[in-house]
């Protein structure tokens, strides 16, 4: 057995389920407290790339800055897309507003494509070594960078939510808007909080994930990536979603060398997580941390 | 805001309020009226609009006709968050508590309109007195907390609670919004005789020693009768009384609503 490429990708694993644990509690953080399905959260972070990428191109100005700058435009674009747009759905049937988010994906992906092409672009390069080693492992600089700001941004949702006073009205409209409504917790405004904190966060993703691959549309396949991740933490647990994202993330590459040492079917890495996503529906619908739904008979 | 307003003048004032769903009249020109510092009840059978009346003040429902003015505003088209800035608290028929926080977390909720801070002052806690805010809430909610004799259970998870302690954790919560005016929907509903004397207590003190204007829905006609100041009676969406508890008990039109029609009626009438 080849015990260096073993670890190499369950450490790849760890790093880039780290990530989709990230996105998976953006996402959760939309159906929490708006409960909408957002389709779209893929178009973040491929929105959020691109924006990064043109600014640094486009200017000469350090990285740190041009990110702030793209975390701004994506904080404005997640409000904007909350009152212009998911705000006037209130009230509606929620396939309608599943199929709005559907469209909104369709629309992002096809405009950054018009704008920037379709040829992936590589980011300027950030960091002067692109790999350096750590115990005998070769791990990508951006990589380390993308784990320091996942641990930072999740540490940072806890603290938000547990002592903050918008953390505190974050939940209680999650519970029940219109009892947060009579407390005089503004729904509207913790509505446009969770998409734009949702589409900033998703763009660091995109950015972290950008710098190693390059950008191009495929980023966006990262929205549907993070599905198993959501549904096997349970719809709407923020702890499940970094849970179900770091197990998928060490679940593909697992299945990439088990794949790629003895089986040879070829692709198990994207196929794997949807398995397990079917395997986990069938035994708790509900997933790992969702609320069981109890029904009053 | 206008804090001019002295006991015994109006706080709210209720005009022709009809309410619709589709074809059903929930109110029907309803008007009322409620003086600073009074402990008002509204009574009347099952769906006679009494908690619709309630959520028309509230800001839940918006009423087809018809106004609400509070101390002086007209707030018959505010959204349910600006009225609890305003100074309107509320209860809720069927529990409402965030089931999955604690009592204490549930209590600050009803605070979250007055605090001052966010998450970047907050973040410098010291410097921009988001520590002298803290714990200026934080005491009000003790305040709450010593007052409704819940301090054993201030860390417990709310949902896990015992029927008639989260009812009281409620009554917590709408108290910490700090309103002038408190709206109570069956805070008695499903109790036990020694659970009821002491809602009733709260009530009684929320309203005499705090200063709370209360306004009441409830079954329990013994209680009614012993703390309102003064009762309307609903039936069918309509005020068919109102004025003192003796007056209403006595009403022949609510001997009605309460006893049924015709044959009783002619009885009890006669």
């Amino acid at each position: 057995m080849n015990t260096e490429l073993l670890i190499q990708l369950l450490v790849n694993g760890i790093i880039i389920g780290t990530l989709y644990g990230v996105v998976a509690m953006c996402f959760t953080l939309i159906y929490k407290s708006t409960k909408i399905i957002n389709f779209a959260q893929g178009e973040f972070l491929l929105i959020g790339a691109w924006v990064c990428w043109w600014i640094l191109n486009q200017f000469q100005i350090p990285f740190l800055f041009a990110f702030l700058l793209c975390l701004g435009f994506m904080m404005v674009l997640g409000i904007l897309l909350q009152v212009l747009i998911l705000k006037p759905m209130i009230g509606q049937p929620i396939i309608s507003i599943i199929m709005v988010t559907i469209g909104l994906s369709i629309f992002f992906q096809a405009a950054m494509k018009w704008i920037f092409g379709v040829a992936p672009q590589p980011f300027p390069p950030v960091f002067e070594t692109k790999s350096i080693e750590i115990l005998g492992l070769n791990v990508q600089t951006a990589y380390i960078m993308s784990m320091i700001i996942s641990l930072v941004i999740m540490v940072g949702f806890a603290w938000f939510f547990k002592y903050s006073r918008m953390g505190l009205a974050m939940r209680a409209t999650a519970f029940d808007q219109q009892v947060a409504q009579s407390m005089g917790i503004s729904v509207k405004r913790v509505f446009a909080m969770s998409w734009a904190i949702s589409a900033m966060v998703s763009a660091m993703a995109g950015i972290v994930v950008g710098m190693v691959n390059g950008v191009s549309t495929g980023l966006s396949h990262f929205g549907i990536k993070v599905f198993p991740a959501i549904i096997l933490g349970g719809l709407d647990s923020i702890i499940g979603a970094i849970v179900g994202g770091l197990i998928i993330g060490v679940l593909e590459n697992m299945a990439e060398f088990v794949d790629g040492q003895y089986l040879h079917w070829g692709n198990m890495y994207n196929i794997a997580p949807f398995y397990i996503l079917v395997i986990i529906l069938m035994i708790r619908p509900y997933g790992l941390f969702g609320t069981k739904d109890i029904e009053r008979i | 805001m206008s804090d001019s307003i002295k006991v015994g003048e109006s706080i709210l004032s209720v005009e022709d309020i009809s309410l619709n769903f589709g074809g059903v009249h929930a109110l029907k020109s309803v008007s009322f009226n409620v003086n600073k510092g009074e402990l008002f009840s509204i009574i009347g059978p099952n769906g006679a609009g009494k908690t619709s009346m309630l959520n028309c003040v509230s800001g839940r429902y918006n009423p087809q006709g018809g106004e609400i003015r509070y101390k002086d505003h007209d707030i018959t088209k505010l959204s349910p968050n600006h009225r609890a800035d305003l100074g309107i608290g509320r209860t809720f028929q069927n529990l409402a508590l965030f089931g999955h926080m604690s009592v204490l977390d549930n209590i600050l909720v009803g605070r979250h309109h007055l605090m001052k801070n966010n998450f970047l002052t907050g973040s410098v806690y010291w410097a921009g007195g988001a520590q002298a805010e803290e714990l200026e809430h934080r005491r009000a909610c003790e305040d709450i907390i010593d007052f409704l004799e819940i301090s054993h259970i201030r860390k417990a998870q709310a949902g896990k609670l015992a029927y008639g302690l989260r009812k009281r954790v409620e009554l917590a919560r709408a108290v910490a919004l700090k309103p002038d005016l408190i709206l109570l929907d069956e805070p008695m509903a499903g109790m036990n005789l020694e659970e009821k004397t002491d809602m009733a207590r709260y009530i009684v003190d929320l309203n005499q020693e705090w200063g709370m204007t209360v306004v009441m829905i409830e079954h329990d006609m013994g209680v009614v009768m012993d703390i309102s100041d003064r009762i309307i009676v609903l039936d069918f969406g309509m005020k068919i009384a109102e004025g003192l508890p003796e007056e209403v008990i006595n009403d022949p039109h609510v001997k009605q609503a309460y006893l049924g029609d015709d044959d009783d009626i002619a009885q009890v009438s006669a």
